[in-house]
């Protein structure tokens, strides 16, 4: 994709450095020159907004490790103390607390214009994978962290999260005493989940170098899913998207401040100021926002073991999206049927997470009484979540690759530069 | 490689190939078990360490719970119920010992022989291990704020995702009023 390079040492000691080891013309072939379609639009930007998020969270990690007690009998007291003796900590701690949340914001945006415009479709199935592998890691590390203050949401949704692997048959309990390091979620748990938590970011940022790699082996996608063509199609990374990325983060880091500054807690839960107890769990107990919708998938199965299974499969899914697609038009920008049923799968992501923070047996219309189907009443949250859970693999198993052998698309430019200089397609 | 000419020419020397495979497959095997017994330990480490094994019973003074109440108390990290039944919750459990149950098992099987009143049981809800709130549920007996396990007063699964009825430990009574768990 980048073809040769243009890199051209102007001082002798980038020459003298060129010849020995070439960072600078790595960095000039990968940022500056390097070329990018030129009808990118914003949902481009998260990419470079998730590299911010990874570099936020592990400067204020690092320095939160500094003051934290990784200890049954003390984390919770030093993550107060973090919060009213150190210095600026209250200011650190609601940055990681809060860029966890951010970090999510970012990368759900990014995967659902992957999904739109069919970034994961060959020649980007490898690029697609390295970041659904991110996505696995991201949501380990986030949970190791909620864990680490110990506080009532920490220690049990650490017993929940931890209990899942019990449900698989045989391995299941050596698995979660494995994990436990005792009979419960206890004193060496915690100290397990704080060495993991401080290890897997830097395993991200290396699985990100793989992922920035292949996205420069095989280029960026964009809008038309039409890979360029000529140089017509393309523009210099500096300054067009460097530029476009720059107002993006910033645009990101006014909502990142909005939260850090007057809503630090908006997107946490109350009881987790409350110092971890085992012998009484919380009477709503809901994970963090991110993990909504698998919990609610995870409840609307009534048994344990394909509740598990449900939960990793819809993970999966995406894993296996490159081959489940079997379109042959990359973006959805030309397939009208796809948008469709590509908006009902946003709403119904963000109907699962509804009702993953809602008690199973709720009623969705309050006041509204049903029939009891099977185990519950219809009108409940429960009921919600299974035809949710429903649509959610439907349309991975069954829209992607039916859809795309019966629509008939609309037509495809034959270059990037041809819509763009042409009349045709002004949407999106 | 073994050039074939050489040995055509010199049938006795060269090398055999098959001396060579077994060197490769024994460096192979070497390599293996040397990669596996060095895992062994970093693995071995996560699991229960010898203070945690080493796990010291717990004795509880049953006279201090009334009828109808329950204490919990700490065993092993775990919530540990001691439930004082009264007459009508343990006629309820009885009554339903022939009722549809995930995991189906008679309340005399639940309790020790002539301590009807007293259930012991390991507090955590057999699906994701939260602590099961006492009274609450369709059949007033526990239930689990979590995803909506109900257990009956025997400690039963009735409803809900919970595959199992609430564990019971090993325990003896030591007098009428004094019991040992573990």
């Amino acid at each position: 994709m980048s073809g040769h390079s243009t890199y051209q040492p102007k001082s002798a000691f980038t020459r003298w450095m060129d010849a020995r080891l070439p960072v600078g013309r790595l960095v000039w072939d990968s940022f500056v020159d390097y070329p990018t379609p030129r009808n990118l639009n914003y949902w481009w930007t998260f990419g470079g907004i998730l590299s911010l998020c990874l570099g936020v969270q592990i400067i204020t990690g690092i320095v939160l490790a500094m003051h934290y007690t990784p200890s049954a009998a003390g984390a919770f007291n030093s993550v107060e103390h973090i919060m009213r003796n150190v210095n600026y900590g209250w200011l650190i701690r609601y940055i990681h607390a809060n860029g966890a949340s951010m970090f999510f914001i970012a990368v759900y945006l990014h995967m659902f214009r992957g999904l739109y415009y069919g970034s994961y479709k060959a020649p980007r199935e490898v690029l697609w994978i390295l970041g659904c592998v991110i996505y696995g890691l991201m949501m380990a590390t986030a949970f190791m962290g909620y864990v680490l203050p110990w506080g009532q949401m920490s220690f049990h949704g650490a017993v929940v999260i931890t209990n899942l692997l019990g449900a698989f048959p045989i391995v299941g309990e050596t698995i979660t005493t494995l994990l436990w390091g005792g009979f419960a979620v206890d004193e060496p748990t915690l100290k397990r989940f704080f060495s993991l938590h401080y290890l897997l970011p830097f395993v991200i940022a290396g699985v990100v170098v793989l992922h920035v790699w292949a996205l420069h082996v095989v280029g960026q996608n964009n809008p038309t899913g039409v890979d360029p063509k000529s140089k017509a199609d393309t523009v210099p990374f500096t300054p067009y998207a460097t530029v476009k990325d720059g107002f993006a983060m910033s645009v990101f880091l006014i909502l990142f401040a909005t939260f850090v500054f007057y809503m630090p807690n908006a997107l946490g839960h109350a009881d987790n100021y409350i110092p971890a107890n085992p012998l009484v769990t919380p009477a709503h107990i809901v994970p963090e926002w991110y993990f909504l919708p698998f919990y609610a998938i995870l409840r609307a199965v009534p048994d344990k073991l394909m509740g598990v299974l449900a939960m990793f499969g819809a993970i999966g899914c995406l894993f296996a999206l490159p081959w489940l697609d079997t379109s042959k038009v990359k973006s959805m920008r030309y397939r009208p049927q796809a948008q469709l049923y590509f908006v009902i799968f946003v709403v119904i992501c963000w109907i699962l997470g509804v009702c993953g923070g809602k008690l199973p047996d709720d009623q969705v219309i309050p006041g509204l009484s049903t029939f009891k189907l099977f185990d519950s009443e219809l009108n409940s949250y429960v009921w919600l979540s299974r035809f949710a859970t429903l649509y959610y693999f439907a349309y991975f198993l069954v829209v992607m690759p039916v859809l795309g052998l019966i629509e008939k698309p609309r037509p495809v430019p034959e270059t990037i530069s041809s819509p763009v200089l042409g009349d045709s397609d002004k949407k999106d | 490689m073994v050039d074939p000419a050489a040995n055509a020419a010199n049938p006795s020397g060269g090398e055999d190939p098959s001396r060579r495979d077994f060197i490769h497959i024994a460096a192979i095997t070497a390599a293996a078990v040397g990669g596996a017994a060095v895992a062994w330990p970093f693995i071995a480490q996560m699991n229960p360490s010898a203070d945690t094994m080493a796990l010291a019973s717990v004795e509880y003074d049953l006279s201090k719970i009334e009828p109808g109440m329950q204490v919990t108390i700490n065993w092993r990290g775990k919530p540990l119920f001691i439930r004082n039944r009264t007459q009508a919750q343990i006629d309820a459990a009885v009554k339903d010992d022939t009722a549809s149950m995930p995991d189906p098992q008679a309340d005399a099987e639940r309790h020790k022989d002539g301590k009807a009143q007293w259930l012991v049981l390991v507090g955590s809800c057999t699906h994701l291990g939260c602590v099961p709130t006492v009274g609450g549920g369709d059949y007033q007996g526990w239930f689990c704020p979590c995803h909506g396990s109900h257990y009956d007063t025997s400690g039963r699964i009735r409803k809900g995702p919970a595959p199992l009825n609430l564990a019971v430990p090993e325990y003896a009574f030591l007098s009428d009023t004094k019991v040992k768990i573990g």
